[in-house]
């Protein structure tokens, strides 16, 4: 993955001076939790688009919802599968590779885990109660059945981001004597701070499944199938990715509102602020920060200053402010920081101009050039969100518990062996990220060519086929494939 | 006794056991998958394993998740500890747990039987390691090889007698309760001979289990005293409380009553592990850290409690109500149709989709 690469790259500077094992772990952290947080922006809001995909389907009678919804449900199926195991690695290594961490704190940050714990119990329970109740139970009880996993998906992301808030800005206890004491754990669960962090990510998760959903009949429709089918596949996660692309910019903007107090350095680095201006401190494009000095960069003056400090005159503290070591790699939190917010305004700028030119009665949808868009809107969606992930974790270096426990402190003894621990995760994950991806497109093929139902590769059809997989023609399916016909017709009158 | 931390204790420990119980029948079906011979004459018994785990396999799992997080907030140093010292036997048990989960979903979907294949001995093979590596580790802890302050030896602590009689103990508990819930899932399903293909099969590994596990017993003495002391004193009565479920379980499988056998079989491995539990007890690490040394802070406890209790009131009934609806007859073809009892070896078992959109 592009972005642990360049996290490697970027920390080569500061590796220098550090334990052998600490950076294997970093990167060994960096690859599973970017792995894992793709998969758990769908584990978030997919729940929620197919509720509203198999709610129209039923009020309305809809057979081409229903079948949108009952195949989001099995393609989820897949989803959580790998997002279960990759977010059960996660917990493992919070211990295995951060033990300094957990062993001083694991009491302080312990409890909104134990929430979202709870939270993904239930999401678990129902997952398995829709995703075999189809046909088994009264529809509308099972509708009701995606519901909790919407709201657990709320609750566990809040508690996730409750966890890193407060890595970002520590709360909740003393250290006296170099002892942690007056351990306050509802004070990490609930605060200001990680309710803005949870505002952010949540919108982010919303973008990064319903640009990604929508990406896939962008696609579809790109190849010339124009049925009701893929624009409904189109519309209902194109608008929940229109709401929260239109809501991040101000979400973004409320977290980073107190930046120059709670993180001083890390804004400095975000917009290259090399020194303290006199004045409003001007917003850098390009260039590159080396020895102390941001060079051949372009400036737009004022801006930083009114982004980060709604000031005209404050400036953003320097980065001559804060010594070397308790500086973050500079450069890559910066360019991914602007990269996070370059993309989001692209995706914001474009579902305005939809919704725009959808009022003035011109439809997009047949423009092959916003098609095309559309088609990698979910890759770029995925790659804002790693972006921004990216910047709030590098720019938090050389803390893990900002201005309390540096880094190297909670690595584990390990030696440069760990390295071959992470080479064999990238070819785990590699080897995990072509399955599913073969997977899904093999389902989408097959229902494409008529299949409604996809059988047990130990069903009797396939045995008997012993070769190349035949689809099963249910009588169930014909009915339905007619039934869709016919709305079809209905759709075109 | 009942202080706060041995609550958390208590309530971490029942998250172990429930995990045994639940997550590990999961693991067990893999091993009867494993075993269950080439694609077309274990078929049957695949299927089934795909009807029986699929809707519980990942909520099952999650109390897996549960002890973690109780673990490192309630008693955080050793659960660095522990993690310093046996990171071999937990990376390993990592890699298994992600590739049965991973493949158990690829399989399901794969479109050719090659794909299956592939997937399924990935699954499979996982289900075994994962487990037997998670048993090491009860006994790496159980026979005080972790120090208080971690950083103990990578490969001694957990490549010893009691470690590696736990691994094996820990596949076998788990292929026995494996092989009593397809006994009677395939039972009720109809499915008569792929039944008594089953019901051997858990006479078998129940009876290969129980002598494990007591065999397992002999080297303990010598190689974890401490642990020795509690499980031939205070942990006793719960083990002959195991002896005796597990000798019910094969009498009533052997008289074919396979549901009451599920419930023997649960009451077999949950006193096996909480004779684990009572015979390490007060310690957290064995001679090293103690319940009250171990714990976090008050508050935390507290809440932790709290946690669970409200866990105890909104997760226990809607896990009830996922287990009702795998039982009832409306998920099981009862009355749709979907199997006709006495229909060669099963064959007949539709895949759950095939009954997609009635």
């Amino acid at each position: 993955m592009d972005a642990t690469q360049l996290l490697a790259q970027a920390s080569d500077v500061v590796a220098a001076a550090d334990p052998a094992g600490l950076m294997p772990a970093r990167q060994q952290m960096a690859l599973s939790l970017g792995w894992h947080i793709i998969l758990a922006c769908f584990g978030v809001a997919f729940p929620a688009i197919i509720f509203v995909m198999h709610l129209r389907g039923i009020r309305k009678n809809d057979p081409v919802a229903l079948d949108l919804a009952k195949r989001w449900g099995k393609a989820s199926a897949v989803l959580f599968a790998i997002g279960a195991v990759s977010g059960t690695v996660l917990s493992f290594e919070m211990g295995l590779l951060w033990p300094g961490l957990m062993g001083t704190f694991g009491d302080v940050l312990g409890l909104p885990f134990a929430f979202e714990g709870l939270a993904f119990f239930l999401e678990a329970i129902f997952l398995g109660i829709y995703l075999y109740g189809w046909g088994k139970m009264p529809p509308k009880l099972h509708l009701l059945m995606v519901l909790p996993m919407a709201i657990t998906g709320v609750i566990g992301t809040y508690c996730v981001l409750a966890v890193n808030a407060w890595m970002n800005a520590p709360t909740g206890f003393d250290i006296v004597n170099g002892e942690v004491v007056n351990i306050e754990p509802w004070a990490v669960l609930f605060n200001q701070h990680a309710f803005l962090a949870f505002a952010h990510m949540w919108l982010a998760a919303y973008m990064v499944a319903g640009f990604s959903i929508a990406a896939v009949y962008a696609v579809g429709m790109l190849k010339g199938r124009r049925d009701r089918y893929h624009r409904l596949g189109f519309m209902v996660p194109f608008a929940f990715a229109t709401i929260a692309a239109l809501a991040q910019p101000f979400a973004g903007h409320f977290l980073g509102h107190d930046l120059a107090e709670r993180q001083p350095a890390k804004l400095a680095a975000f917009e290259f602020a090399d020194e303290t201006a006199d004045g409003a401190t001007p917003l850098t494009i390009g260039g590159i920060y080396i020895d102390g000095e941001v060079r051949w960069a372009i400036e737009i003056p004022y801006l930083s200053s009114v982004a980060a400090l709604n000031s005209f005159t404050e400036p953003v503290p320097g980065l001559d402010q804060f010594p070397e070591e308790d500086e973050p790699p500079v450069n890559f939190a910066h360019y991914s920081f602007q990269a996070m917010v370059g993309i989001g305004l692209l995706l914001l700028a474009t579902v305005a101009l939809y919704w725009f030119l959808r009022w003035r009665k011109v439809d997009l949808l047949k423009n092959r050039w916003f098609l095309r868009f559309m088609a990698v809107s979910g890759l770029l969606a995925v790659t804002a969100m790693e972006a921004g992930w990216i910047a709030t974790e590098v720019g938090r270096q050389p803390w893990i518990v900002y201005g309390v426990m540096r880094t190297p402190e909670a690595a584990a003894d390990h030696a440069g062996g760990l390295w071959l621990v992470y080479g064999g995760s990238v070819l785990l994950y590699g080897g995990m990220t072509i399955a599913a991806i073969a997977i899904l497109r093999s389902m989408a093929r097959r229902w494409r060519e008529g299949a409604a139902d996809l059988p047990s590769p130990y069903g009797p059809k396939l045995l008997a086929a012993d070769g190349p997989a035949e689809i099963r023609d249910c009588a169930d399916v014909k009915d339905r494939s007619a039934e869709k016909d016919n709305a079809e017709q209905e759709a075109a009158k | 006794m009942m202080t706060l931390e041995f609550a958390v204790a208590a309530a971490l420990f029942a998250g172990v056991v429930a995990y045994a119980l639940f997550g590990g029948a999961d693991f067990g079906s893999g091993f009867h998958d494993l075993t269950a011979g080439g694609a077309r004459r274990g078929a049957p018994l695949r299927t089934l394993i795909d009807h029986s785990i699929g809707p519980v396999w990942e909520a099952n799992h999650v109390w897996l998740i549960y002890v973690m997080v109780m673990w490192w907030t309630g008693f955080p140093e050793s659960f660095a500890a522990a993690m310093t010292t046996l990171y071999v036997p937990f990376v390993l048990a990592l890699v298994g747990i992600v590739l049965r989960g991973a493949s158990f979903a690829f399989r399901k979907y794969s479109e050719t039987l090659w794909q299956a294949k592939l997937f399924g001995v990935i699954f499979a093979t996982s289900s075994v390691l994962a487990p037997f590596f998670l048993g090491t580790i009860v006994g790496a802890l159980a026979s005080g090889r972790v120090p208080a302050g971690g950083n103990g030896d990578p490969w001694s602590s957990w490549i010893n007698p009691t470690a590696l009689f736990t691994g094996v103990i820990s596949v076998g508990t788990c292929a026995f309760l494996a092989a009593t819930f397809l006994t009677a899932d395939a039972a009720r399903r109809g499915e008569t001979a792929l039944a008594a293909q089953l019901r051997i099969r858990s006479l078998v590994v129940g009876l290969a289990t129980g002598i494990v596990v007591f065999a397992g017993l002999i080297p303990i003495e010598r190689d974890a005293p401490t642990f020795w002391d509690g499980l031939t004193g205070r942990a006793a009565p719960v083990m002959a409380l195991s002896a005796l479920g597990g000798i019910a379980t094969l009498v009533l499988l052997w008289r074919k009553r396979f549901g009451p056998a599920r419930l023997t079989a649960v009451v077999a491995v949950a006193a096996v592990m909480a004779g684990w539990g009572i015979g390490q007890y007060p310690w957290v690490l064995v001679d090293q850290v103690s319940i009250a040394e171990g714990a976090g802070a008050t508050a935390t406890l507290q809440g932790l409690l709290a946690a669970v209790g409200i866990a105890a009131v909104i997760v226990g009934p809607a896990l009830g109500y996922l287990f009702y609806l795998t039982q009832s007859p409306e998920w099981n073809g009862e009355v749709r149709g979907g199997v006709q009892a006495g229909e060669g070896a099963g064959r007949g078992a539709s895949h759950w989709s095939g009954r997609l959109g009635n």
